[in-house]
Formats: C-alpha cells, structure tokens, sequence
C-alpha cells in the first residue's frame, strides 16, 4: 500500500511517501539520499546492504518498508558524530583496511555489532562474525585487524 | 645469457605496441616532440595534458588511469607531490574524463605505475623547473638560490620574499610541450615515493559519502532496467506491452530488435515492470554447441588457429637426447570477474550533445564503441569516469554505460540511470577465458631442462570495447552491430613462457572460440600458465630427483628472479618443512608478463583426506617491482591478489549448459570468506635504482600454483584441473588408492 511513512532514521524522524512492500535499501539510497548502504546483490547474500534495526543489523535489500516503521534505523552516516569518525571507521582507515570499499559499509556495521557485544573478540570469533559478509578484493586480513585494532581502543576508553 | 637478450626483445617489442596508441588531438610537431619522453608523455607531450596549477595554490593531476581500488589515484599524487615539493593534500586527480584527460589507453595490464606515473613524474620536474625560473625573474634572484617548500618558492634558508605555485601562477596555462630534459628527483631525495601514505579515496568511502557511480543522483534522473534474453543465442519472437505501460511511473518501453527495457520514475518502479515485462516476452534460439560429454573434451576438439608465442633452440632433437620426457595437462573453466557491486552506467542526451557516466576502464574506447553503437560522432560524446565497485578487469561496466547511452539517446532530455541485477552481471559480463595448457619437457643427465614445448589452448577474442559490437545491447538490436572477426593472443599466452634458461622451448596458442563471452580478468593468461608451468616444474623437480627449489634455482639466470625465491625460502624455513596430518608446503614464482614484477610465495596448505576439503593456512610471499611508490599499497595488492587467487583456485567455476549461463548469484558462485582466508605475509624487495612496476597481476598465478604444489605436498597426488573442489581431490587421491 501507497502512503507517507515516518521512519526514525539516524536519529531523526523522515517523512517517506512509498510502498509498504519496498525494499529498504531502495529506500535509503533514492528516497532519502544515503550513500552507506550499498546494492551488492538484492538477495540478503552478501551483507553490504547492512544497516541496524534497533540496534540489530539486518540486510536492508530484503528488509520491507512495512517491517521497519516505529524502529530505530541507522545507517553508517549515522555512526559518526559530525566529522568524527566512529572508532570502528577509524580503525578501518588506520589499517587501510579496503580496496574498492564496496563492501566496507557492511564490514563496519558487522564489526560494530560484533563490538557492541563483544569488546574484546578474538580473530576466530571476528572471522565467525563477518563469515556471511563477502568482500571481492581481499582486504580481509586488513578488515580482521581493524575491528581488532577498534577493540583495544574501545576497551581502552573503559 | 640467451635470456637476458629475451627480456630486452619483449622489452623493446612492448615499447613498439605502445608506439601505436593514438594521439587524436594533439598537433603533428607536439606529436613529434614527444618521441623519447616517458610512459604516455610520449603520446601527450604538452604539460597542460597532465598539470594545471589553481589559484588556492593545490595542483590537479590529469590522468587517463582510473581509480578502481587499487590505489593508482594516490600513488600518482605521491609521485607528482614529490616532483613538485608539495603535501600531497593539495594534490588532486581527474581521471578519465574524455574531455578533460589524456587518452592513455585503458587501466589495466599493471601498467599504470609505469605509463602514466613516469610521464606526470617527468611533466611535474619540468613544471616544477618552468615555475622556479618564472619566481627567480619575479622576484630578482638566482634560480640557483631558490628552494621550494610545500608549494612556495623561496630564498634558500628564509622565509621571505616568497611566492606560492598558486600566486605565480593559478589559473594559468603552461602552453609548452614537456622536453625530457627537466631532471627528476634523485630517489634519494624522496620524502614521499616510498612511504606508506594513506589511500586519498578512502575517507570517503568509509564515511559513506558519495564516491561511486551508483551514489549519482541526477535532477529529473530516470531509472531503467534491461531485460535480456535468456541466453547470448536467443531472440525476441513477441511481447505483450500494455499491461506493462499502464504501470506505476512508467514511462516508456524502448524495444529495438531484441533490446527491450523499460524506464520508469522510480528505481523500484523500473524494477516491478521489469518483472513484469519479462513474463510478456517470448524468446526463441538454440544453443550452438553440444556439452553433453562435458565441457573440456568440447573445448579440446574446437578448431584451432594456431599462433606462434616463442620458439628457439632444436626442440624435437633435444627431446631425443633426453633421459626423460614428462608430459602434463593443466585446465582452467571459465570464472567470473564477480564484481561486487553489479553495473551501473548513466547517460544524458541534451541538446544532441550525449554525456556518458561510467565506470569502465576505458572512457575513451567506450566512447568510440558507442560512436558505432549509436552513430554519434565522437565530438557529440563526453564519457567521464566515476568510481565503482572492484572490477578485476573487463566486468559489465562498458555494457551499463551503453546500455544507458542507448536509452538515453531514445530518450532526450532526462537523465537515465541503468543498474545491473546481480544475475545480469554474472549471466552477461565477459569471464575469464577458458584454458587447457598441454606441457612437455625433457631433462637431461646434468637434472636439467632441455626442451620444453607448451600448447596453450584458449579463447583468444577480447572483447573489449571500440571496434563496435563489443557491448551487449549492441548485439540485440534489430540491426546488430558486427563485431570485429580479431583476437588477441597475447592475452592467453600471457606468462606462457617460463623464465627460466632452458636451451630449447617452443610456445604457440591454439586459438578457438569457446561458448561464452570473455575477455580480461585479472592476469589474464598468466594465472593458469603460471599455475601450469610451476606445478609442471614441481613435477620434473621430482622426476630429476632434486629439491624443488634447487631444480628452480638451477635454471635461472636473472639475480632478481633467484632473490625473491631466496627470500621466501628463508622466511619460510623452507628446508625443514614435512609432510604430516594433511599438511603441505607448496613453492612458486613467476616474472608478470615477462618484464614485471618479480614474485615468489610458498603456501601451507591443510588436506582433510575424508572430505577432500583444501584449505590454506599461510602465504609467505616476496616481491620486486623495482621502485615501490606506496609500499602499504603494494602489500594490499599483493594480500588481494593472493586471496584472490586462493578463491578462484579453490572455489570457483562458472557453470553454464545449453539453456545459458547457469550462474547467477553468490550460492551459484561461491568465493572464499572470512573463515577460510589465509594469513598471508609480504615481504618488499625495494628496488629504488628500478622502474617501478604494477602488482595488481602478479600474485594470482604464483598462488595457484604454491597452493597446487602444497596439495601434493600435503596428499601425495596433483590435481590438474581447476578449482581443486572436494570431489576432484577425492577424486585424484582415489587414483593412488
């Protein structure tokens, strides 16, 4: 059904004029005119999409409209506080962790989500963690390493 | 030292074919000062072509070399920030935009560093000395007593007077054509060349600004979606379009012959009558070719053309003379670019005027292409580049951008933005050629090679575009465009010739036409003739009875060629390595067509017998490509190519049968993930007093062939066929029982 929606999106209330059965990412990057989450493939496989609903990160491609009106939604505009980057973005340009970077908005919100429940993992759980994330260039040694490196200044502000 | 007198004829025979680049708009006496200048200052001498000093006192770099996650975009800032004593935050880059850059010929082949970077290092000395000598006139000093500091011309030693690049000289143009006699820096005055400066497009891309092509939001943009036929052979027989033009935002359907797609307001709008549209439409054509007995005893009996690659030494009397004559045969299936992100091209048709965005690796062959395609002449085209997602080589993104250019042409006025379905993308974009590499060597009393023949069978077309026809829409149309009938061979006899000083060697391709669409991805020839030739020489190493190394190392003449072996070896502790529980080590090396980098890795690989499951713990590489611009950049290709190449050697193999391409997304084509990535370690061999080469090809054949040479390291019996799956390792330890 047709109708103006009111999303709560990264902190703010948005008014949308769509579909209840459009897919979120469409959404994001047309209605509202984020550039985070990317369209990788359309079918939840590849996980660069991402994007949190209420704080649980969720595939905004197969994510409808509908299942997300009344939640919190937030993309990877939404981590960093004006200029400053998010410790896990910061991390990711510490390590030069990308190389094309398509896939990076995924790798962030899955390492952010592992963090926030898990401040200090370990490689295998950091690898367990991002194993339904693919990324093409093979910058995952450096992706492992900047979540790792995210960890200790995240513990360290404790 | 016949091998040394190899190396200097590819040399010269690769500066030849550069030679032949064509320089359309430059005058004939520029085109004949540009001779003997570097890289593709030699096709573009005028230093307006590559600089522009603005009046904030930053600099713009024009290049025909693309980002594409690789990294060029900083490496050529750094190169150019050196020259002209700058940060390189004030340094800037427009690449590949037909009206603003040099046409240097498309992004690829690992030749950016060289190409481009030596000409804007060569046009940036001679900047750099113009401006030195227009402050000394301005200010009443001696060229001799000037220094520059971070873009300000001053007295040796003091601050003042001072004149920035940006006051001398802002918005002006240089209007002179690069001499080649401007020094350049002595490499051991770099401050920059040589250091790990962070990438210049990363900020953006981990902030999520708008940095690729997908995040281009035009006013009045239109979105539309391609339906395509089936497969390459079928044609639209009939098609129901009301039902589809009476759907929401729908404005039109542009059908032209078997071209069929639909634009509408909204993306998603696009995509539901895409859907729709599809189920109206009937297609018809059958397949041409019959797989019934598998896919390589097809390909294997295609006619050929046969095509000389290198010859010398009496092969056929030596293989007589030899103690032993071993042969093998090493295959490799057709695989995928898998570009994360699939195409996406934009285009508008204003005033008869066609603006083209893209993110091919060739803006300037794009637009020739569509000079057929659309019969617009190239002064009514500007094609400019945006960033998109890894390609790995030729991908979907010229058939995007002319996809749009098509559509938009039908459509004047309105911006249209055409996005690829992940299934478009898998079933359309051109793959990676298809080869079967027979090897024969003969060895010697002294356990060395004395003949060594290769037959290297592939699809030879590129198809990449300029020549017309060579984008899928071209192909559909009611009035097909033809393509050109030519191959070219170098690229499956690329690395077809091993390096190493063997007395007699004959190499030739047999060229055929196999069923799909394809054209470069990364390396292209090198991974599977690298991964044949060094497996092949773990086989004769084992055959002459000698350690694999030693065997390697025994027929090598080139020092730099023996050192990165060298280096591996000792880091990898290769001596002490054993065979236990399913452990293997692997070693290969390779020089990247020819002249390039220098690479050698070792893999350790884990075999679980039961399953016949692979997988690779560890990667020990080492690598020289001479000068090292950003050595962090090297490591992240060289951590990308091995992984890469780990993923394609494993896993990866397009699937395809007489109803079409039967690959179409992630659980079709799976690729290696995060819990099966190796660690991998590089080390740099930095070779300042060398050109500096790419490295964005050179690991990818070592490490399929160190993986195989671990596999049977590790099991006692070689796989032959790519990828090494479970059931084919099954299958080879089933042989030995």
């Amino acid at each position: 059904m047709s109708g103006n929606i009111v999303l709560n999106i990264n902190g703010q209330k948005r008014k949308v004029e769509n579909n209840s059965d459009v897919s979120l990412l469409l959404v994001l990057r047309n209605d509202l005119k984020l550039n985070g989450p990317k369209f990788g493939c359309g079918l939840g496989q590849c996980g660069f999409c991402t994007v949190f609903l209420d704080e649980v990160p969720v595939r905004s491609c197969v994510t409808s409209l509908s299942e997300v009106q009344g939640r919190e939604i937030t993309t990877l505009e939404g981590l960093s506080e004006g200029e400053e980057l998010h410790p896990v973005q910061q991390a990711f340009l510490e390590e030069q962790a990308a190389q094309c970077g398509y896939c990076t908005n995924g790798m962030i919100m899955m390492g952010k989500a592992l963090l926030d429940r898990n401040p200090n993992p370990s490689e295998e759980e950091i690898r367990l963690a991002l194993a339904g994330n693919l990324c093409r260039c093979g910058t995952h040694l450096r992706i492992i390493r900047a979540i790792k490196r995210a960890a200790r200044g995240v513990s360290s502000d404790v | 030292m016949c091998e040394q007198t190899r190396r200097e004829f590819i040399k010269q025979s690769g500066s030849l074919l550069i030679g032949f680049s064509i320089c359309s708009h430059l005058p004939e006496e520029l085109l004949a000062a540009g001779g003997d200048l570097p890289g593709s200052l030699s096709d573009h001498p005028s230093l307006d072509s590559w600089l522009e000093v603005n009046a904030d006192g930053s600099v713009t770099i024009f290049s025909g070399k693309i980002e594409m996650g690789q990294g060029i975009g900083t490496a050529l800032v750094q190169i150019v920030a050196e020259e002209l004593d700058m940060r390189v935050e004030r340094v800037r880059v427009v690449a590949g935009d037909t009206s603003r850059t040099p046409d240097e010929g498309g992004t690829g082949g690992s030749r950016s560093v060289q190409n481009s970077g030596s000409a804007l290092r060569s046009a940036a000395a001679e900047a750099r000395q113009f401006l030195l000598q227009l402050a000394a006139e301005q200010l009443g000093l001696p060229l001799s007593q000037l220094e520059v500091d971070d873009g300000t011309i001053r007295p040796r030693g003091k601050k003042m007077p001072s004149l920035s690049y940006g006051r001398l000289f802002g918005g002006h143009r240089f209007q002179r054509v690069a001499t080649g006699k401007a020094s350049v820096k002595d490499f051991r005055d770099y401050r920059l060349v040589g250091k790990s400066v962070p990438r210049i497009d990363l900020p953006d891309k981990v902030a999520g600004r708008s940095v690729y092509i997908q995040d281009m939001r035009l006013p009045k943009m239109l979105h539309a979606r391609v339906v395509r036929p089936p497969n390459y052979w079928s044609r639209l027989e009939s098609l129901r379009e009301k039902s589809v033009l009476v759907m929401p935002g729908v404005v039109q359907i542009v059908r032209d012959g078997s071209f069929l797609a639909v634009v509408a307001k909204k993306e998603e709008q696009a995509i539901d009558a895409s859907v729709v549209l599809r189920q109206n439409a009937r297609w018809n054509g059958e397949a041409q070719f019959d797989l019934s007995n598998g896919f390589f005893p097809y390909y294997e009996n295609l006619p050929f053309r046969e095509m000389p690659v290198k010859h010398w030494g009496n092969v056929a009397s030596s293989f007589e003379g030899s103690m032993h004559v071993i042969e093998s045969t090493f295959r490799r299936p057709y695989q995928s670019h898998g570009s994360p992100g699939p195409s996406c091209g934009i285009a508008q048709m204003k005033d008869g005027f066609l603006t083209v965005w893209t993110h091919s690796q060739n803006a300037y062959d794009l637009r020739l292409e569509l000079t057929h395609l659309l019969g617009i002449p190239k002064e009514k085209m500007r094609v400019i580049h945006k960033d998109g997602p890894g390609c790995y080589g030729h991908n979907g993104a010229d058939d995007a951008g002319a996809d749009a250019a098509l559509i938009a042409s039908r459509l004047p006025g309105f911006p249209i933005r055409v996005q690829w379905s992940r299934q478009e993308e898998f079933q359309w974009a051109p793959f990676g050629k298809a080869a079967v590499i027979r090897l024969k060597a003969g060895i010697g009393l002294d356990g060395k090679v004395r003949a060594w023949q290769g037959r290297i069978i592939s699809d030879t077309r590129n198809e990449r575009p300029g020549g017309g026809g060579e984008v899928v829409c071209a192909w559909h149309l009611a009035s097909p465009i033809p393509r050109a009938p030519t191959g070219f061979s170098q690229g499956p006899a690329r690395n077809g010739v091993p390096l190493y000083a063997f007395p007699s060697l004959d190499v030739k391709v047999h060229s055929v036409k196999g069923p799909l669409r394809v054209s470069s991805l990364r390396s292209l020839g090198a991974y599977a003739n690298v991964f044949a030739i060094e497996s092949f020489m773990d086989e004769l190493a084992q055959v002459a009875e000698m350690d694999p190394v030693q065997f390697r190392l025994n027929q090598l003449e080139d020092p730099r060629a023996c050192e990165v072996i060298r280096r591996v070896v000792t880091a990898s502790q290769w001596g002490k390595k054993k065979r236990v529980g399913g452990l293997g080590w692997g070693l290969a090396f390779a020089c990247y067509n020819d002249t390039g980098a220098y690479t050698a890795m070792a893999a350790q690989v884990q075999v679980e017998k039961q399953t016949g499951r692979v997988k690779v713990l560890r990667v020990i590489s080492a690598v020289d490509a001479g000068l090292i611009i950003n050595p962090d950049g090297v490591r992240n290709q060289m951590e990308g190519g091995i992984i890469q190449s780990a993923s394609w050697t494993l896993k990866e193999e397009v699937k395809f049968g007489p109803e079409g391409v039967k690959t179409q997304d992630w659980e079709d084509y799976p690729i290696l993930g995060f819990e099966e990535v190796p660690e991998v370690e590089v080390i740099l061999v930095n070779r300042p007093d060398q050109p500096a080469v790419g490295v964005g090809e050179v690991a990818q054949g070592p490490a399929a062939a160190a993986i195989s040479n671990a596999i049977y390291d590790a099991i006692g019996v070689r796989v032959y066929d790519l990828p090494f799956t479970p059931s084919k390792v099954k299958k080879a330890l089933a042989r030995i029982g």
